[in-house]
């Protein structure tokens, strides 16, 4: 465990060396800046739009860390072939890819949650110069804690598309490894129509390879609940339990599979 | 940078940008809309919505000739994409009811559009404005005020709706249910722009009864000299008022000299008046 945690440290720093804060800086100037044009641009929605912008922007920001510094993670060591240098170490291959993975989850944890704090920054701004009157006419309140639950659910979907990348580096090159994490990200977010699929297609076969692929493939859509907490709509604890629990199993999987194919490869 | 600024300073003086005849609306299809937006539906709903307000609010303050073919296909798309937006339904059927040249005159697709909204939740806001505009636009008090009792039925509605549903059933088209109507609507709304028709209705309403008023006066004017006044201020003298008669923007109404009617003028923002609708 402690290696793991060393390794993971390791990750976290050089993460910053790589610059990653800065696109909190870019994030925190776009959210200022939207705030203040969209008052006049938006009839009345500038916090609807806010607060949308807000959470698209986390998680379109938190993808980005985590596919591209993700997949570096692993091919980065085998392609500057530093791997052998870390693998004489007194640490097992899964004990490595394990740091790997922490480490990058430390690093999105700290990039979420400075662009929370400016988010929520943003929003008691939109609120302390709200009149009473338009206050009372929003959806939510504009400091919601509610929408804390869909950041959580963001970080566990960034957690579980890292871990993809992360599996997807440990047998392929950086630039297959970039296209299929993505390529299952877009899918993982339309996987529901491979559950219909049986009301537009006739052929049995067809409807099973696509029932299997709809379990099979990372239902991503499940942590969108960013439209939910915009306008204030309950979400249910089940779900954000059953969710948060399919996330863990996922990453489980996940990690187990590509601790499994790095220990088994050969760098000769 | 200054250089630059000033280079581009004097290009855009000589220079028109190339726009497409289709301008804000690129994709017309909802679902697609909803594919491509890959799970950033309420993202891509607010860029097309601050287009809408952008290129249809200025075009409203500067454009004489005015292109509303897009209105309704862009709300369309933005509610497809998030169905909970209720600005885009409120705002977007007062704005599509609006006749020329203030918008597209289509009562028919704001009540397609508010249709939808209630199919979505329900919100007895909708079933006001629904209301709102089968009597505002349509003069259907009948439809207007099963609108309204529908709205009452439904959860949070105010109470005053219900009492707005028999009023215009029994008065509908009547000034007073109009006022009632309008100044309802100006406490309940949050929409900057939907609050200044609401006032510029209102202001119409005073206008109303002034010119009312004004015309009874003019027949006591005419009862008694056999004419019509030679001039506002004849009038005014004659009749003992304080001054030219303004309408509430300040503007002074003008006189029909041939029939001696009262109108507002063609220069107030508060021209043309609405038609009276009767029962």
């Amino acid at each position: 465990m402690r290696q793991i945690l060393l390794g993971g440290v390791a990750v976290f720093r050089e993460s910053v060396r790589d610059r990653v804060p800065y696109s909190i800086v870019v994030f925190a100037v776009l959210m200022i800046a939207a705030s203040y044009l969209m008052s006049q641009l938006t009839a009345g929605q500038d916090l609807k739009i806010i607060k949308d912008l807000g959470l698209a922007a986390l998680s379109i920001f938190g993808l980005a860390i985590a596919v591209f510094i993700g997949v570096g993670l692993v091919t980065k060591e085998v392609e500057k072939r530093s791997v052998y240098g870390l693998l004489t170490k007194p640490l097992s291959r899964a004990e490595f890819l394990l740091g790997k993975f922490a480490g990058l989850v430390m690093t999105l944890a700290v990039n979420l949650s400075v662009m929370t704090i400016a988010l929520y920054a943003v929003l008691f701004y939109a609120h302390v110069s709200a009149s009473p009157g338009l206050r009372a006419s929003w959806e939510a309140p504009a400091v919601d804690p509610r929408m804390l639950i869909a950041i959580v659910l963001i970080f566990a979907e960034l957690m579980l598309v890292t871990a993809l990348a992360l599996f997807f580096s440990t047998f392929s090159s950086a630039l297959w490894a970039t296209l299929l994490t993505l390529g299952l990200w877009i899918a993982g977010h339309f996987n529901s129509d491979l559950r219909n699929f049986g009301a537009v297609v006739d052929s049995a076969p067809v409807i099973w390879l696509a029932r299997v692929l709809y379990y099979v493939i990372p239902n991503l859509a499940a942590f969108d609940i960013r439209s939910e907490v915009a306008h204030g709509i309950h979400v249910s604890a089940s779900h954000v339990g059953y969710t948060l629990a399919y996330a863990a199993l996922y990453i489980g999987v996940l990690l187990t599979a590509s601790a499994t194919i790095f220990s088994r490869r050969d760098f000769k | 940078m200054a250089a630059a600024i000033g280079v581009q300073v004097v290009r855009d003086r000589g220079w028109t940008p190339y726009e497409p005849a289709n301008a804000v609306l690129w994709l017309r299809s909802g679902a697609l809309a909803k594919r491509l937006a890959l799970g950033f539906d309420d993202l891509a709903a607010d860029v097309y919505w601050i287009r809408a307000v952008v290129y249809y609010g200025g075009r409203r303050q500067v454009a004489a000739n005015r292109n509303y073919e897009h209105l309704y296909p862009l709300l369309d798309l933005v509610t497809a994409l998030d169905p909970q937006f209720k600005a885009a339904y409120r705002f977007g059927a007062l704005f599509l009811s609006e006749p020329p040249p203030g918008g597209p005159g289509r009562p028919d697709q704001a009540i397609a559009l508010l249709e939808r909204a209630i199919a979505q939740d329900g919100d007895w806001e909708y079933f006001e404005d629904l209301g709102f505009v089968h009597y505002w636009w349509r003069h259907d008090y009948i439809s207007a005020a099963e609108w309204f009792k529908k709205g009452a039925a439904r959860p949070g509605a105010p109470s005053w709706l219900l009492g707005l549903a028999a009023t215009t059933l029994a008065t509908g088209g009547s000034r007073q249910s109009s006022r009632q109507l309008w100044t309802q609507l100006l406490g309940d709304v949050d929409s900057g722009y939907m609050k200044a028709q609401a006032e510029h209705r209102l202001k119409q309403l005073d206008a109303m009864d002034a010119i009312d008023q004004l015309t009874i006066a003019m027949q006591r004017f005419r009862d008694r000299q056999g004419r019509l006044p030679r001039s506002w201020q004849e009038f005014a003298s004659a009749e003992r008022l304080p001054g030219v008669p303004l309408d509430p923007t300040g503007v002074p109404f003008v006189v029909n000299p041939a029939t001696g009617r009262i109108d507002v003028s063609p220069k107030s923002t508060l021209w043309p008046l609405p038609a009276e609708g009767g029962k």
